[in-house]
């Protein structure tokens, strides 16, 4: 019977098997193959037309200060608000979904949002302007003002995907037992040793991975950059839909793809080394 | 090393009175059983004693010194949780240590704290393990030992044993016993389990629909139950009540008249443990009608009626009775409780 059957877990899995082939690895292989060839020849001349272009450093450096600036904030913001949402007894569902909106807005339409706040005509000038704080409409978005620019993106982003790292942390959090909190407390433990020396370390698979999607994702920021600031503010997508729409190149635009995905799968590992979780520790 | 005094204590989830209005004194040095099912309210009386739960009202004074408003932790109490409640990512040497490392106790100190409550506990040789290696008993004792290290003036159990399987409860309790009479700390200990009560405690508080119905030692709570629940929550069988008709103040158990209290009406409920009796003469006995006869080795148990209402009673594992028999039961008087039909209370035993 047994031997009959064997097969059959094999055929089941065999449609998700061809799915992912078909529009996975076919794909992932063809960029590689793009990126690392030129005519038809293994080549570097992608690469090095990626490396030595005007905007190359420019998008590295932006898209990793942004990571660094909005991935950090995210986790502290989600922190709180979990642990707000956790003191919270009636109404905490319609809390958590009030909090989740800004999942469903799609990031082009989010970078909108901000940008009918933010431009020149904007909401936010409007609201100074009639405070008496500003005398004339004030330019945010501008290359003129990189650090606006950046902070406007920054505060874009942080508003658009604080949400999913939440919603991993309450789910960490709801697998910690209240006893745990309890015995810290009766032992003498604060609300601060509490929260460090307890719920952290009891939450590290949560915090893994909620810092590793966070951080992949933050890697390929793009729409509201568009939106926001538009070529002034390049980051590595932004370069590589540029290289394909306006430039024709497919082949460096396929050098960006290439140089994404072994930045995320680095910095997947990066998190996988540094917040070890260890089954022996856990609840 | 401090007394504990509950005065008046309410607690109300929203409509629901989870305790009305209890008072209890427990001892320097006592242990006692908060005794009752679940939904008594003995479990939200540990919580308000530890501070983990606000009173509704009533004042909780450990020592002489009211602790309402107090944090658990300058309470002077440590507490066993009933799943343990061990850091699982803490060694079980920095479990034990971690009530004082929280108290910045010096290094010294917190190890020959540690190494002493490990002692006690037998888990000296798990001391750099991490909990999730050890048994289920083996983090109770972490737990214990977590709690002892402190040397609170108070601690408080709750369901300790609960998660533990037979074999290992009886084993725990026994060791339990040793060390807290070592240790002498007041100890109040929450269980539903009326023979963890009876065999740990000085005395046992038993709790039923938010209200202390009796509180006594083990024997008294056993021996003279102060209402029906009492004697039907505690033993095993539980208390046999029989309702008999009374005539000039006397019931008559076969041959034998038995002087109830001056108090009983026309009728009177007559509570009996199921040991309390011997066989006797059908004639002279108090007439039972064997339905079940089971011989358990150590006793014979009989289950069956007594004037149409059920009993379970108790012989020696000598006496031969089988199913079907009718027996005759001499009743011990001085271990006969007379309880008011109506009430449910326990009338003050007649002088013999």
């Amino acid at each position: 019977m047994t031997n009959n059957r064997s097969w059959i877990p094999y055929l089941l899995i065999l449609p998700s098997v061809a799915f992912l082939g078909l529009l996975f690895v076919v794909p992932l292989v063809q960029t590689i193959w793009l990126a690392m060839s030129d005519n038809g020849m293994p080549s570097l001349a992608n690469a090095e037309r990626m490396v030595n272009d005007i905007n190359f450093a420019r998008s590295v450096r932006n898209t990793f200060l942004l990571t660094i600036v909005v991935v950090p904030v995210q986790l502290c913001i989600a922190l709180v608000m979990g642990t707000l949402v956790a003191k919270v007894g009636r109404g905490r569902e319609t809390i958590l979904w009030i909090w989740t909106i800004p999942l469903g807005i799609s990031d082009l339409a989010a970078g909108l949002v901000w940008l009918s706040i933010l431009q020149n005509t904007g909401y936010f000038n409007s609201a100074l302007f009639g405070l008496g704080i500003i005398e004339r409409q004030a330019s945010w978005l501008s290359y003129q003002t990189p650090v606006a620019l950046f902070l406007a993106i920054a505060i874009a982003e942080i508003w658009r995907g604080t949400a999913i790292v939440m919603v991993i942390i309450v789910a960490g959090l709801n697998q910690v037992p209240k006893e745990f909190r309890e015995a810290a407390e009766i032992f003498g433990a604060g609300p601060w040793t509490r929260f460090w020396r307890i719920t952290l370390p009891l939450i590290r698979p949560a915090l893994q991975s909620a810092l590793i999607l966070r951080t992949v994702l933050a890697f390929e920021v793009f729409a509201v950059v568009y939106a926001l600031g538009g070529r002034n503010f390049p980051v590595l997508v932004g370069e590589a839909y540029y290289w394909q729409n306006q430039n024709q190149n497919y082949g460096v635009a396929a050098a960006y793809a290439v140089l994404i995905m072994i930045i995320s799968l680095a910095a997947t590992l990066v998190y996988l080394k540094a917040i070890k979780v260890d089954p022996e520790r856990l609840p | 090393m401090a007394n504990i005094v509950i005065d008046r204590i309410r607690k109300s989830f929203g409509s629901f009175e989870a305790l009305k209005e209890v008072s209890l004194t427990i001892n320097d040095g006592e242990f006692v059983s908060l005794l009752g099912p679940s939904g008594c309210g003995k479990t939200t009386l540990l919580r308000i004693i530890a501070g983990l739960e606000t009173a509704t009202s009533g004042d909780v004074r450990i020592g002489e010194k009211s602790v309402i408003g107090l944090p658990p932790k300058d309470r002077g109490l440590a507490m066993v949780f009933q799943n343990y409640a061990v850091f699982p990512h803490m060694t079980v040497y920095e479990n034990v240590a971690f009530g004082l490392r929280m108290q910045k106790a010096e290094d010294r100190r917190v190890k020959a704290q540690v190494e002493k409550a490990a002692g006690l506990l037998h888990i000296e040789q798990y001391l750099d393990r991490y909990p999730n290696k050890l048994s289920g008993g083996q983090r109770q004792r972490v737990a214990v030992a977590r709690a002892l290290a402190v040397e609170p003036k108070v601690l408080l159990m709750d369901e300790p044993l609960s998660n533990l399987d037979a074999l290992l409860r009886l084993e725990m309790r026994t060791e339990l016993k040793t060390v807290l009479q070592s240790a002498g700390t007041t100890t109040i200990y929450v269980t539903h389990d009326q023979t963890e009560a009876m065999g740990l405690s000085d005395r046992i508080a038993v709790m039923h629909g938010g209200v202390v119905e009796q509180v006594g030692s083990p024997v008294d709570v056993y021996n003279h139950p102060a209402t029906r629940f009492v004697g039907g929550f505690i033993g095993n069988p539980p208390m046999n009540f029989i309702k008999v008709p009374v005539a000039n103040g006397q019931v008559m158990a076969g041959a034998d008249q038995l002087a109830v209290p001056r108090e009983a009406g026309n009728e009177i409920v007559l509570g009996l443990r199921g040991e309390a009796v011997e066989l006797a003469p059908p004639q002279q006995g108090l007439e039972m009608k064997v339905r079940v006869a089971e011989p358990m080795g150590s006793h014979l148990l009989l289950t069956g009626s007594i004037h149409d209402q059920p009993v379970r009673v108790i012989l020696p594992a000598s006496e031969t009775v089988k199913s079907g028999d009718t027996i005759g039961l001499k009743l011990d008087r001085n271990r006969i409780t007379w309880l008011s039909p109506e009430s449910g209370k326990s009338f003050p035993a007649v002088a013999a």
